[in-house]
């Protein structure tokens, strides 16, 4: 069958399928809304956290991040796993324990503050409106490039397709969709995955394959890629390039960040009991981990597999690079899109793919009449998007990433936008505006908020801002700085104070954002930026990315003198943390 | 035992779980995979260099491993305090 019609199939199936499950959980009252009724099973919120947490980024872009980056990318390997650690052993039981529907919620009662619960408010819509962004834009993207769908058309039939579960179902409704997701792109990741660990290494677990030998032979795969990488000037592939400083603490910013993000403390408040939040936790890593430690192959035998196409001999010896006329399909497909382009610097028509901006190795290609790198463009998407094709597999595996992607991009965003929505409806207009509304009205009202920020997304999505590939750091960053600590100083420090809380958030959240914008231009407006966005420019070292790490620290330290110098939280606080520390009592999330 | 210290000896227990725990998760991680990684790289598992093994697959093994050594830890430590769910 032709490859279009394929992918429509493959697609539309599974589409029909997330609209099958909306209809069938549908939410009667704000507690099935915002966390399901408490009633999901613990691997099955295992899997949908997965899906949650795993957005686009993490299916197309990460493999190809650490194609490039190589060891250095292991701060996301590390720091996107890591952080469900401190989840499960510092937030994730107590916060179910509390036993209600938003995590400003938790601030709010915590520090008997309805202007702590704002700022916490704050914090959520600004981290979680720029991170769904980018997913709108990552359906436009992959509807773009398999369906040939306009960018603008794709955002709007997954505006859509959300707009029918989440606003049918919320919390329920995304829950079960999500377990539907992560079962096709868990399948869409692995499957080729597999299949190129086989060609490559003989091996079927593509997490052994990355350490065997190349099939054939008995060099491991790891040397000779260092080998191919190094011959061609580019840095070796295990090899650290970055400070150390920096690799830490942006490894310890993205754990901290991860904990902090409301999408994701949410779904732990849909288990029914204390035990089942820290044992759900775990199995979300399970799910996670079967992509994570499988991008890490993809990525180095992607990177392989393209260089060992392109310079196909010897090094330096005229014939030993690849005719451009005798390229691959799958060269020519990935050339239409525009993600790989080549420019026949010398004119001899053939493919020079090299590290130019290596003076020593630059000045030994002119000796051979290599004229600069003509692979001016090798998009680092195409790692993923192209692999089915480069390990020649059938169309229907082709037709499943494109499923996959979209999956990973919809799922995330669903979870996102209920965050927000519930914010809106739970926090701003149950919580401070109209206390007295009923649970009726502020259901109809989380579905009117929800089908807002759908809207709000998607806008946004077409016409992202110019600072869109910027804001990543930005929702991890204030996720790190400003939520994670206020959440773990509210259980772990009984003291901790209202004053403390509101003064060490701030300070957290204004540090960092202030070094983002020192560096990056206030409000990311270009040509404002005080100093240029380089390490030597970077204070000690450290990047914006990894400054959440210390906007923690600041926070922490800030809250606890402030704690120290003013008056201890009243008696009933003193209890309510008390309570929330020990699991006998968790009662389904209750509202007040 | 009051309720009150027994409270506080059952916090205690949870705490030094805790502690022990993230002691791996940042041995693991920070140690094996950052600090150290150059020195391990010295020793070699089949292709893998440890210290990369660590950085790129071993560290997200032994979170999962973590997660549920607390999980199973904390439903023993619930039980004998009395403070498990019905």
């Amino acid at each position: 069958m032709e490859l279009q019609t394929l992918t429509y199939l493959v697609v539309g199936a599974t589409f029909a399928l997330y609209i099958g499950i909306a209809i069938w959980a549908r939410a009667g009252t704000t507690g099935e809304f915002y966390v399901a009724g408490t009633g999901v099973h613990p691997v099955a919120n295992g899997m949908a956290t997965a899906a949650d947490w795993m957005s686009a980024a993490s299916f197309i872009s990460m493999a190809g991040l650490i194609a490039f980056l190589g060891y250095d990318a292991s701060v996301y390997l590390m720091g996107w796993t890591g952080g469900y650690v401190l989840l499960a052993l510092l937030l994730a039981p107590y916060l179910r324990k509390f036993g209600k529907f938003t995590v400003p919620e938790f601030v709010g009662d915590r520090f008997y503050s309805k202007g702590a619960r704002l700022v916490a408010v704050i914090c959520l819509i600004v981290a979680s409106i720029t991170y769904v962004i980018g997913q709108m834009k990552g359906v436009g993207v992959a509807f773009g490039r398999f369906l040939e769908v306009p960018f603008e058309w794709g955002v709007m039939i997954g505006m859509a397709i959300v707009f029918v579960y989440a606003v049918l179902g919320g919390m329920k409704g995304i829950t079960y969709t999500q377990i539907a997701q992560y079962c096709v792109l868990i399948f869409a990741y692995t499957v080729p995955a597999i299949f190129i660990s086989l060609n490559l290494t003989g091996q079927a677990l593509p997490q052994i394959g990355l350490g065997s030998t190349m099939e054939g032979s008995n060099v491991f795969l790891l040397d000779k890629l260092d080998q191919v990488v190094t011959d061609l000037g580019f840095a070796a592939y295990t090899a650290q390039k970055g400070g150390t400083l920096n690799i830490f603490l942006l490894t310890l910013s993205l754990m901290i960040g991860t904990a902090g993000l409301p999408h994701v403390i949410v779904r732990f408040f849909t288990v029914p009991k204390v035990s089942d939040a820290r044992k759900s936790a775990g199995w979300a890593l399970v799910f996670i981990a079967i992509l994570y430690t499988t991008a890490p192959a993809v990525g180095a035998m992607a990177r392989l597999n393209l260089i060992e196409t392109i310079q196909t001999g010897e090094i330096g010896s005229p014939a030993g690079n690849l005719v451009y006329e005798e390229r691959p399909q799958w060269f020519k497909n990935w050339e239409t899109t525009g993600l790989l382009a080549f420019e026949d610097k010398n004119g001899d028509g053939r493919i020079q793919y090299y590290n130019d901006g290596n003076p020593e190795f630059a000045a030994k290609a002119e000796a051979w009449g290599w004229e600069g790198n003509e692979m001016v463009k090798v998009d680092r998407d195409i790692m993923v998007l192209a692999n089915p094709e480069i390990a020649s597999l059938p169309n229907w595996v082709i037709a499943l990433v494109a499923a996959g992607g979209l999956a990973a991009a919809l799922s995330t965003a669903a979870g996102l936008l209920l965050a927000i929505s519930s914010a809106i409806s739970h926090d701003l207009l149950k919580g401070m505006i109209a206390p007295s509304i009923s649970e009726k009205k502020e259901l109809m009202a989380s579905r009117i908020a929800m089908a807002g920020a759908i809207l709000v997304a998607g806008y946004l999505g077409m016409n992202p801002p110019g600072f869109a590939a910027q804001v990543v750091a930005l929702a991890f960053g204030l996720a790190a700085s400003s939520i994670f600590p206020v959440l773990m100083m509210g259980i772990f420090n009984k003291k901790m104070n209202r004053e403390g809380a509101i003064a060490g958030m701030l300070a957290g959240l204004l540090s960092t954002l202030i070094y983002i914008f020192w560096f990056k231009g206030w409000f990311f407006v270009p040509g404002t930026e005080m100093a240029p966005n380089t390490a030597d420019h970077w204070f000690m070292g450290i990047s914006p990315e990894a400054f959440g790490a210390v906007g923690a620290l600041l926070n922490f330290v800030v809250a606890w003198v402030v704690s120290k110098v003013t008056s201890a939280p009243p008696e009933h606080i003193q209890h309510l943390v008390e309570d929330i520390r020990v699991p006998r009592g968790a009662g389904a999330a209750v509202d007040h | 035992m009051s309720e009150q210290t027994s409270g506080q000896a059952y916090w205690k227990a949870n705490l030094k779980l805790i502690a022990g725990c993230l002691a791996v998760w940042f041995v693991v991680s920070y140690l094996f995979g950052i600090l150290l990684v150059d020195q391990l790289n010295a020793i070699t598992i089949g292709g893998y260099e440890l210290g990369f093994w660590f950085a790129q697959q071993g560290s997200i093994y032994v979170f999962v491993i973590l997660i549920f050594f607390y999980a199973f830890r904390m439903n023993k430590i619930d039980r004998e305090f009395g403070v498990h769910e019905e």
